[in-house]
């Protein structure tokens, strides 16, 4: 039942992913795309929990923990980029 | 036995559950018609989702190694608390450069529609709306 | 107390900074809480020229009420959210509110605007820099006034008994 569930899921995860990209390509202006990879990297830390679980194997949290804190600064820096034109000031 | 045949249920129901959420918030950013509506479905469906998966995966391994695993609630909280914020600056910078809204939204906010003696960001014409001047670039033009 | 006060100028963040250590690590060893401890003493007094006064919790019972109703409204919110997605049939009325703020303290304006984020269809997108306003977008929401009538009394109301009185 597990390995079931763990496939149906990794499918919605993959197909989420796709959607992003095509916002990430398509998307008219720039707060969309920032939008579109905050997404993406939310649906990848789903990703490598996800695959820890099917590996049945704890060590890709770090990186699960290391990717949310790096989207978080990256989406918070680039917003303040497009509203003051500068990052540090 | 059967306390693990229910274990197992509930850990498929929430990774499945969660699953669906992130990917109908993704759908609900690829579908919408303009930025701010596109700004609801991730920062509240897909956060939940990965809510979720999170919690199924530490129920997961705090019945695998018998004893209580934690660190996974670490990422839940920094999601839960992170996602107001980026889509608070994420609409702030919508307003500051003043995008496109759907004709039925009702309300005027004085962000977009008054533009009285602010610094606005222009864009390149050549690039669309996409691009915006650092405030060097900017003094200079001003300066022409 | 003075001293106390020199050694540990904000206990709360001590406290939550050794929590999430022990969580990082995952496991109570004594070399780990030695360690945790002496992060949790050492950042606070090298940061805390940085940090905002922050005010007291007068009703502690409250706060739990109110964090076990955000967190229900998380998940109803979702399901809201999701379904008007899903739903091709269903109109949505979005709708920009400025939400005028009674409280006062930059704390208490940041915990509500990140509630008013998380629960059913609304976002902050800005927060006046006078403070007394908040510019909020609803998904779909009938007439203005019934955005802030809800938000007033069921997120505003609390917070304010909590922290303001």
């Amino acid at each position: 039942m597990l390995d079931m569930a763990l496939t149906i899921s990794l499918a919605l995860i993959l197909m989420a992913i796709v959607f992003n990209t095509f916002r990430l390509v398509y998307g008219p202006s720039m707060p969309d795309r920032i939008l579109a990879l905050d997404t993406m990297y939310v649906n990848s830390i789903a990703l490598i929990v996800l695959l820890g679980l099917w590996l049945n194997t704890k060590t890709y949290f770090e990186a699960a923990l290391l990717i949310a804190m790096l989207g978080f600064i990256s989406t918070v820096a680039i917003c303040k980029y497009l509203l003051r034109g500068d990052i540090i000031e | 036995m059967t306390l693990y045949v229910i274990l197992e249920a509930v850990i498929s129901l929430l990774l499945i559950g969660g699953a669906t959420f992130a990917f109908i918030g993704s759908m609900g950013m690829a579908s919408m018609q303009d930025f701010f509506m596109r700004l609801h479905g991730p920062t509240k469906a897909t956060t939940t989702g990965i809510g979720c998966i999170l919690i199924g995966s530490m129920i997961y391994f705090g019945v695998l190694d018998r004893k209580p695993v934690v660190q996974e609630l670490l990422i839940t909280l920094f999601l839960f608390i992170s996602a107001p914020v980026s889509a608070h600056l994420l609409g702030k910078a919508a307003l500051h450069l003043k995008l496109e809204r759907a004709e039925k939204t009702q309300g005027s906010p004085a962000e977009i529609d008054d533009d009285a003696n602010s610094i606005k960001p222009e864009p390149y014409p050549e690039h669309g709306r996409t691009l915006v001047l650092t405030r060097k670039e900017l003094e200079e033009k001003q300066r022409q | 107390m003075n001293r106390l006060s020199r050694w540990f100028p904000t206990p709360l963040l001590s406290l939550v900074l050794l929590i999430v250590w022990l969580l990082l690590v995952n496991g109570l060893s004594v070399g780990q809480l030695l360690l945790g401890t002496f992060l949790a003493i050492s950042i606070p007094l090298f940061t805390y020229r940085f940090w905002d006064t922050q005010p007291r919790i007068q009703r502690p019972w409250l706060l739990i009420r109110f964090i076990v109703i955000v967190l229900l409204d998380i998940v109803t919110s979702s399901i809201q959210v999701a379904w008007l997605i899903i739903n091709p049939k269903r109109r949505m009325r979005p709708v920009f509110v400025e939400y005028p703020l009674t409280l006062k303290e930059p704390f208490t304006i940041t915990l509500l605007a990140n509630t008013i984020s998380l629960t059913p269809g609304t976002v902050t997108t800005n927060v006046r820099l006078d403070k007394s306003s908040l510019l909020i977008h609803a998904l779909d929401a009938g007439t203005p006034e019934e955005v802030i009538e809800q938000i007033r009394e069921r997120y505003e109301m609390p917070l304010k008994e909590i922290y303001e009185c």
